[in-house]
């Protein structure tokens, strides 16, 4: 059950694009086209829940025990870049289009607030009361938050393929009125406060 | 201070705002607004780096074999080719540029959502609009903000083209 609230909380009500405004870039630089933000959420996703599993053992295993954590962020960053370039390679041989559709988002994930951002958050509180810092909870909870990333994304996109065909004023296009939908949606979604 | 070096600096602030044209560093941007006074102090500490990765990575870049440079490329790639003082002025443009684009929107912010500004309470809490502080009246006054910027930019670029 308190697997369920955690997951409920981490998607919908603490969104971390919508809510805690992390990773902002992608969302707004790849939410042209629906397929394109799936992939993104998905390269999100697999960095994001690795980066928290290695960082979390790390964190536990080394950084705690000889009591050098201020090397944090330095530590977290070096995992997160070579977890990017791992992804980099990989999506360049299986899928080539979606790595050009990507492009140079794919690696700027290593500088995406979002990634690091979660894997210093789970450092800093604990993801389920009563259960101390936990490796398994950490990796658990950086799925949901970046399954909330996909579904933000992904419905963002959803959005702009269909703003695409309104005759707007020429200042507004592009960002400027991807940011006022997002503000929309932001409000959509804080319907969902107060649901844990 | 020659023309050119003028320009350099200058540009930062409207026509190459990194916050409003070239859409960099957003999350700040989202996140720290909610008023003049965190707008102020994030606008200071990223003009402060800003200035200082500028220098040192200009003032290096002979130094550093090519084989570490990306770390270097990720604070900014821009420094690479330019003199010391080049750098620095782009840095410094950016980040007043970036502060300038922080203030407005914390301004408009704390005057909607809270009804005072930097602190000083003017318009009582009853008509306050409680959204522009909150997560939604983010992205809706950058976007509104950003078009505003891009209109007028738009517009003085015509005007130069027209001269």
């Amino acid at each position: 059950m308190e697997y369920i609230l955690m997951i409920i909380g981490a998607v919908l009500v603490n969104n971390i694009i919508l809510v805690q405004f992390l990773g902002i870039c992608p969302f707004l630089g790849v939410s042209s086209k629906v397929n394109t933000a799936l992939g993104m959420g998905a390269a999100v996703t697999f960095v994001m829940a690795l980066a928290t599993l290695v960082t979390s053992l790390l964190q536990k295993y080394i950084l705690l025990p000889l009591e050098i954590t201020y090397l944090q962020t330095i530590v977290f960053i070096l995992v997160i870049a070579s977890l990017v370039q791992m992804v980099e390679i990989i999506l360049k041989k299986v899928s080539p289009s979606l790595y050009r559709a990507l492009g140079v988002f794919l690696p700027l994930i290593t500088t995406n607030c979002a990634v690091l951002g979660v894997a210093i958050n789970v450092t800093q509180q604990t993801i389920i009361p009563g259960h101390g810092f936990s490796v398994i909870d950490n990796t658990l909870y950086a799925v949901a938050i970046a399954i909330g990333f996909t579904l933000a994304i992904t419905i963002f996109a959803g959005l702009r393929e269909q703003l695409e065909l309104v005759e707007i004023p020429k200042g507004m296009k592009g960002v400027p009125i991807a940011l006022i939908t997002a503000g929309i949606l932001a409000m959509a979604f804080m319907g969902f406060q107060n649901l844990v | 201070m020659s023309n050119s070096k003028l320009n350099i600096l200058t540009k930062g602030f409207f026509k190459e705002n990194p916050t409003l044209i070239l859409v960099l560093g957003c999350c700040p941007t989202l996140a720290v607004t909610t008023s003049v006074g965190n707008a102020l102090g994030m606008g200071a500490a990223t003009t402060f780096v800003l200035l200082m990765s500028n220098i040192i990575i200009s003032a290096l870049k002979n130094v550093i074999p090519d084989k570490v440079r990306i770390p270097s490329y990720i604070v900014i790639i821009a420094a690479n080719k330019n003199s010391v003082l080049d750098s620095a002025l782009d840095g410094l443009g950016m980040g007043i540029g970036f502060t300038i684009a922080l203030v407005l929107i914390g301004g408009i912010r704390e005057i909607l959502g809270a009804g005072s500004f930097l602190g000083f309470q003017f318009i009582p809490s009853e008509y306050n609009m409680l959204i522009f502080v909150l997560a939604p009246g983010a992205f809706i006054v950058f976007g509104f903000v950003m078009a505003a910027v891009r209109y007028i930019v738009n517009k003085s670029e015509e005007k130069k083209k027209h001269k």
